[in-house]
């Protein structure tokens, strides 16, 4: 009897409290950034931490309702859910409403809903059901096409509409990918592509180009098995391609905007004056930021206390910027405890999905957590200073109805999925 | 292999996740401090500067309100220009500089526009000033001095600068201090303690309400009164008799050891560094390099106190049982020493002790000396015995007064001269002038006016202070505890009794006073200068040091006159008229003060740089000033209510 009850409620608690504990302690940092004086109402929906504690609310009906329906569901209907969420993308650009230059929220009544939120979810159920079709072989180049047609088609309809970082979160599917067996190849063309972007942005492409082109010779004259000569000349010509390229693209292809944040990441510009002028322009979130979380000092300023929090210093900091809140106001300690439990979260997820006997749970589980950690590894990263600015959520954490509910419904299915393993034989 | 790349990721990332926020949050996280967080505005409320009384209880210093234009660049709209400038008495140009510094400054940040509105202006301007945004007026506080007395003595306040602000974190940029005289002395008990306000500010640099409501904001602590140890209408008397002479004068009540007079002439009305006008008066002060009113006499200036410090051999010899007072010595106009001579003026021989006081026999105190040092070994035994008696009178080194500045003079030692001559390569004879203070003794005024109270105590004196009260607290117990010399009581009585006929039948003898038992001494010191590099002798300083009455004395008096020639000539008459007004509170002497007034040293100030051969002492004239001049023009226009 004990097992049979068991079997019912065999859902991973482990995931579901450190869940928890993100989505609270996150609506408290949420409503610290966002009260405004000392009168606190909790159910004034016009504040954003009134709002937020709806969706937490809300949030939980979802999940009831995740859970209830039958696992196999998600399987059987993931293609199906994966161009509903097409269409939903596609037609944004109908109806979508523009909301800080991008074009991804659909306005309905009072509310905004924005549908690339979901689409995480969707694509990880389509390219879970792809792989685990028993006809797809990931090594060959054809499936391999498929996949980025599957990951792609929604990066690109959200890169149109303005939201360039949403993009970004598709690369994490690589992850997904590769451990599904794709070619190692890719890992190192896909380092080598950064190693020479980077390089090339830093010091030029002709320097870059020369410095690849000794490496890959080198390389080529030390191996004992010496392949046609024409492999190391055609490595180069691309390695070289890709540096120029890189440059024309950060010339003519990026917005001012995005240019700006990448030549302060990496210190492109020398002239000190327009240094300033610019960390003052584009680095002042930044600047903010990072002066929030340090002066939390190691055990923080505590709850409601954070003067640089409460003076409203660090724009945007209920949403993109809310890590910096947790970095003043519960300082070294509470930051730290934050990282921790994302790490945890995501190794758990890890385990789960290795644990999976279906192909389809497994990728998904992958999937899940491969997203979550781009954007947590990009959302704390930005807020520190890290990496160059991209502007998007930190799970769980950050204010949003439809962040805090695509990310709900992302991680419930798998664990959904998970509790089924058992019926799995 | 493939199951783990992700996996080492997500660790990876957690690890240099949590070294940045090591590094940002204790590694190089500011102090975790209201006052250094900028993201709370400290508005600081300042207490009323405490006022300053004069011993009778009379007002020399205030406060007075002073307005300053205040501009935010960033809030200034359109105006107009023509309607402001003239309510501000300045023009367009003045309007466009002034801004564009307080823009490039900061323009969110206020900036002084124009400071220190009269009240006038500033009653008009009110008035005006919703019209033109962006601009508001500040009220500041600054000094009101009574009377134009005592300039040295009370000292001003200003801007406190960087130095201080890093030593003392109380002060901000921009708050006051005391800079001299008793505002510095006593610039904590002054200044009181001022309140604090904490606001929150959000990133527009926008007050958004106070912060905790108001939590930690404190109240500001009014400064204290203080009443100082001047006698306000002495301190005016004097002033006004040094004019046109250059010294200093201190007068100490010998039984408490409060100052009651501290001269330093030529002095400057201590209202005129107030406001708008001082920094260009300031500069003219500063610059007045002959003259330097800056400079106070009564503490820095170190001269050789001459005759006045025969005493102290006198009162030593005794000690030390080498002389006694009917011991006499012969004078033939001087005393000669091997091939030398000390000159001396034409006077009863052989003088004893009494004599030798008020006729300021030379010869007398050269022998006198010669049997102190000479009654040891050798002589650097001697000199050393010596240094401690005359130490003791607070000669010698800085004194302990409660005033920030001032010279230690110099008391040579045995070690002195060990170090001028070398080793034992010295006698008695090399210093020889200091029997007569002269040579390598000096001292400041405030020094010899302090020797005088401890002769006029017949043996102690308390160390002289400028501060009576503090409103309710005690003051510094260092200040009301005798301090003995190592001269016996007896010992007083004879000299005291020489000093007492300085004015029955001596040196003095024409500056008596009806009623009054005055003691006192003249001097007559030589100085030289350095004129193109040459040393040159000038006019001798006028010296004179009294106490009175001879019994229970209520005043010790130093006055040094420079370049006023012999002792009784300038010094003296200004010594007896100081007495004579403090004791009596009012002049029979009137032939002294009139003398005193009507004449001037300014062309004996002038003589080195003057260019011109000149000549010195006796050869010198005197400079009278035209009668008209003091009738129409007081040198002292004093307001003082007295």
């Amino acid at each position: 009897m004990i097992r049979e009850t068991n079997r019912h409620f065999s859902f991973d608690w482990i995931t579901i409290i450190i869940f928890m504990l993100l989505v609270g302690f996150g609506w408290l940092n949420i409503l610290s950034a966002s009260h405004v004086g000392d009168e606190i109402d909790y159910l004034d929906f016009s504040q954003p931490y009134g709002k937020q504690l709806l969706f937490i609310f809300l949030t939980f009906g979802l999940i009831v309702l995740i859970l209830a329906i039958e696992a196999k569901f998600y399987e059987r209907f993931s293609s199906l859910i994966y161009i509903i969420s097409l269409l939903s993308l596609a037609g944004l650009f109908i109806f979508g409403k523009n909301v800080n230059g991008a074009t991804s929220w659909y306005g309905i009544g009072g509310m905004t809903i924005q549908p690339s939120e979901f689409a995480k979810t969707a694509t990880a159920l389509a390219v879970a059901k792809y792989i685990s079709d028993l006809q797809t072989d990931i090594r060959s180049i054809k499936d391999q096409i498929n996949f980025f047609i599957i990951i792609a088609l929604p990066a690109v309809l959200i890169l149109l509409q303005n939201d360039a970082g949403s993009t970004i979160v598709y690369g994490s599917f690589f992850f997904v990918l590769y451990r599904e067996g794709l070619s190692r190849l890719y890992l190192i063309i896909g380092l080598s592509v950064l190693f020479l972007s980077v390089l090339s942005l830093k010091f030029g492409a002709l320097i870059t180009g020369i410095i690849a082109t000794t490496i890959i010779f080198t390389h080529f004259f030390l191996q004992k098995k010496k392949p046609v000569i024409l492999q190391p000349i055609l490595i180069t010509l691309t390695a070289i391609a890709i540096t120029f390229g890189v440059r024309f693209f950060y010339e003519n292809i990026l917005q001012p905007h995005q240019k700006d944040r990448i030549s302060l990441w990496l210190r492109l510009e020398n002239d000190p004056d327009k240094l300033a002028q610019m960390r003052r322009d584009i680095l002042y979130n930044l600047y903010e930021s990072e002066k929030a979380i340090s002066s939390g000092g190691f055990g923080g300023r505590g709850f409601l206390e954070g003067t640089r929090t409460t003076g409203k210093f660090v724009p945007e900091q209920h949403t993109d910027y809310i890590f910096s809140t947790v970095g003043e106001e519960w300082g070294f300690v509470g930051s730290s405890l934050v990282v921790i439990l994302f790490v945890l979260l995501l190794l758990r997820i890890l385990h789960l999905a290795e644990q999976q006997k279906s192909q389809f749970s497994r990728v998904y589980g992958y999937s899940v957590a491969s997203i979550i950690f781009f954007h947590f590894m990009i959302n704390i990263g930005m807020v520190m200073g890290l990496i160059p600015t991209i502007g998007i959520p930190l799970p769980f954490f950050s204010y949003g109805g439809s962040g805090l509910w695509g990310f709900t419904i992302l991680l419930f299915i798998f664990i959904k999925l998970d509790s089924n393993k058992i019926n799995e034989w | 292999m493939r199951q783990i790349l992700l996996f080492f990721t997500i660790i990876f990332v957690g690890l240099v996740f949590i070294s940045r926020l090591f590094y940002l949050q204790v590694y190089s996280s500011p102090a975790n401090n209201l006052y250094e967080d900028n993201a709370i505005r400290k508005v600081y409320d300042y207490p009323k500067r405490g006022f300053v009384y004069d011993r009778n209880g009379t007002l020399l210093v205030s406060n007075q309100s002073s307005y300053d234009v205040m501009v935010i660049p960033r809030e200034v709209k359109p105006l107009d220009t023509t309607e402001f400038c003239n309510l501000l008495k300045i023009d367009k140009a003045t309007f466009l500089k002034t801004y564009n510094k307080a823009y490039h400054y900061s323009p969110r940040l206020p900036s002084v526009f124009v400071s220190h509105l009269s009240k006038a202006d500033y009653a008009v301007l009110q008035e005006k000033m919703r019209k033109f945004e962006g601009f508001y007026i500040q009220k500041r506080s600054l000094r009101h001095y009574e009377a134009s007395i005592g300039a040295n003595v009370l000292g001003d306040i200003g801007e406190v600068n960087v130095r201080t602000i890093e030593k003392d974190p109380y002060y901000k940029m921009g708050d006051l201090i005391g800079k001299q005289g008793i505002e510095l002395s006593y610039e904590e008990e002054l200044r009181g303690k001022k309140g604090i306000k904490f606001i929150q500010k959000n990133r527009f640099n926008k007050n958004i309400g106070p912060y905790k409501d108001g939590k930690f904001d404190t109240l500001p602590t009014p400064g204290k009164d203080i009443t100082i140890t001047i006698d306000a209408q002495l301190q005016a008397y004097g002033e006004k008799l040094m004019a046109h002479k250059h010294g200093g004068i201190i007068a100490i009540e010998p039984s408490t050891g409060e100052i009651l007079t501290m001269i330093s002439a030529p002095t400057y009305d201590p209202n005129s560094l107030v406001g708008r006008k001082r920094s260009k008066n300031f500069n003219k002060l500063y610059r007045d390099s002959i003259a330097k009113p800056l400079y106070d006499r009564s503490l820095l200036a170190q001269y050789p106190p001459g005759s006045p410090f025969k005493v102290l051999n006198a009162l030593i010899g005794l000690q030390e049982g080498v002389v006694t007072t009917n011991d006499k010595f012969t004078c033939s106009h001087g005393y000669r020493y091997g091939k030398r001579k000390m000159g001396c003026h034409g006077h009863i021989s052989p003088a004893n002790m009494n004599i030798g006081i008020y006729e300021s026999c030379n010869a007398y105190f050269a022998n006198v000396y010669r049997r102190i040092i000479e009654k040891y070994d050798t002589p650097y035994e001697g000199m050393t015995i010596w240094n401690k008696h005359v130490t003791s009178f607070g000669l010698g080194d800085y004194l302990g007064y409660d005033l920030k500045i001032g010279s230690p003079g110099r008391i040579p030692s045995g070690d002195f001269y060990d170090k001028w001559y070398g080793k034992n390569r010295w006698r008695t004879t090399f210093t020889l002038s200091n029997a007569i203070g002269q040579g390598e003794v000096e001292a400041t005024p405030i020094q010899l006016a302090n020797m005088v109270a401890a002769i006029a105590n017949r043996g102690y004196f308390y160390t002289p202070h400028i501060i009576k009260s503090i409103e309710d607290q005690a003051i510094d117990t260092k200040y009301t505890t005798p301090r003995h010399t190592t001269i016996d009581k007896q010992n007083f009585e004879p000299v005291i009794q020489g000093m007492f006929d300085v004015y029955n039948k001596g040196t003095a003898a024409s500056l008596q006073v009806k009623g009054l038992e005055i003691c006192g001494k003249t001097g007559t010191a030589e100085n030289f200068v350095k004129i193109d590099g040459e040393k040159t002798q000038l006019t001798d300083h006028s010296i004179f040091v009294a106490f009175a009455p001879k019994d229970n004395p209520k005043i010790a008096i130093a006055v040094f006159v420079e370049n006023g020639y012999w002792g009784s000539r300038f010094a003296g008459k200004i010594a007896s008229l100081m007495i004579e007004k403090y004791i009596n509170g009012s002049i029979t002497r009137t032939d002294l003060e009139k003398w005193i007034l009507t004449h001037s040293l300014e062309h004996e100030y002038a003589k080195p740089y003057s260019g011109q051969p000149f000549k010195i002492n006796g050869q010198t004239t005197l400079e009278v000033i035209d009668p008209e001049e003091i009738k129409i023009a007081p040198q002292k226009p004093t307001t003082l209510k007295l």
